[in-house]
């Protein structure tokens, strides 16, 4: 029953209907089933959630951070891609 | 049990079983705090063992008021004497191992949570009140035990033989919950309350499925074990109450 054989899993959190699901941190589980179980247990104790996701930490294909320079530096620079000319009309919260 | 006087009387008495076995089973519960083996199963039993005092406190609440003598949740829970205590015998019984605990959170919440379930259609408003809330938090607990029940069963040939002691041992205590007396009588007929023929049918058919997945077998039934709901405690049960009183005992009236 050691932590050793258990796999880590990362845990997402969606805070309320209508916005995505974010990344809230991560636990070890013996299987999925119980990961979902830990999730609940360990990040939604005061409301922080209406839905929870659960992934195995090995299954996550990550970016290599070796390579940030070719991957997000060339986005350093073109200002043009961001949507901040536009007015955002009133009332609207999250765009 | 016909006049009104008696059928509140039964209310209150009913009332005291639901928050004493909410508050003994807490107890146990909190005696494992910092001795689980993984840190998110430390939470989540730490977690239940809240539900429970929070259940017990809307039940010892409840009763002060159909009481009307004045008395508090803590006076219920700290200020009186073993024999007026009414638990199931088998939730005082000692925490043994994790398998130990897992199959008494099986064996008490599978019943539990079919008593909740029926009480929430009790014709007393409050205690459906009450219901509501509780079911869903011991749903739950029941889900997460029960998944624990069949890994353990289903494991390791080690697990597999620990959790079938733990079955047998306690499977005797589980009599008890069905044992209906003239206050569950006047539960059902007077307030909508659970019918325990009922609910003991269904238990017998949700419990057989778990054990079953679990790879586990019934234990034949042994002798018949009751007693809690007069007050008639094991020897465990003494112990359990001094320190849980002992500070409530010691400094009469604390608060922090």
């Amino acid at each position: 029953m050691s932590a050793k054989g258990w796999p880590l899993y990362e845990v997402f959190i969606r805070t309320r209907a209508g916005l995505s699901h974010r990344h809230a941190g991560s636990l070890h589980a013996a299987d999925d089933q119980m990961a979902l179980d830990h999730a609940r247990d360990t990040y939604t104790r005061r409301m922080e959630g209406v839905s929870l996701w659960v992934v195995r930490s090995d299954r996550i294909i990550a970016s290599d951070p070796a390579e940030n320079a070719a991957f997000f530096e060339p986005a350093e620079d073109k200002i043009y891609r961001h949507p901040t000319f536009y007015e955002i009309p009133d009332g609207v919260e999250n765009l | 049990m016909s006049s009104k006087a008696d059928k509140q009387a039964a209310l209150l008495a009913y009332v005291l079983r639901l928050g004493d076995n909410a508050l003994i089973i807490a107890q146990r519960m909190i005696e494992r705090v910092t001795n689980e083996a993984e840190l998110e199963e430390e939470l989540a039993n730490a977690n239940f063992a809240l539900d429970y005092i929070g259940q017990a406190r809307l039940f010892y609440s409840y009763a002060g008021k159909l009481e009307n003598k004045g008395r508090s949740e803590d006076d219920f829970a700290f200020q009186r004497d073993s024999r007026e205590y009414c638990n199931f015998l088998l939730l005082e019984q000692p925490n043994g191992h994790f398998g130990d605990a897992i199959v008494r959170q099986v064996l008490f919440e599978s019943f539990y949570v079919l008593q909740l379930e029926a009480l929430t259609r009790s014709s007393d408003e409050r205690l459906a009140e009450i219901a509501v809330r509780a079911e869903k938090e011991v749903r739950y607990h029941l889900r997460h035990a029960a998944q624990w029940f069949v890994r353990l069963g289903d494991g390791t040939e080690f697990s597999h033989a620990r959790v079938a002691v733990s079955l047998q041992n306690y499977w005797r205590f589980a009599t008890e919950f069905f044992a209906a007396d003239a206050v569950d009588e006047t539960m059902r007929d007077s307030f909508d309350g659970p019918d325990l023929k009922v609910l003991e049918k269904q238990w017998q058919l949700d419990v057989s499925e778990l054990v079953a997945d679990a790879s586990l077998s019934l234990p034949d039934t042994v002798a018949r074990v009751d007693g809690g709901r007069a007050g008639l405690h094991s020897e465990h049960f003494g112990y359990l109450i001094a320190e849980m009183q002992h500070l409530h005992r010691s400094h009469p009236g604390v608060t922090w």
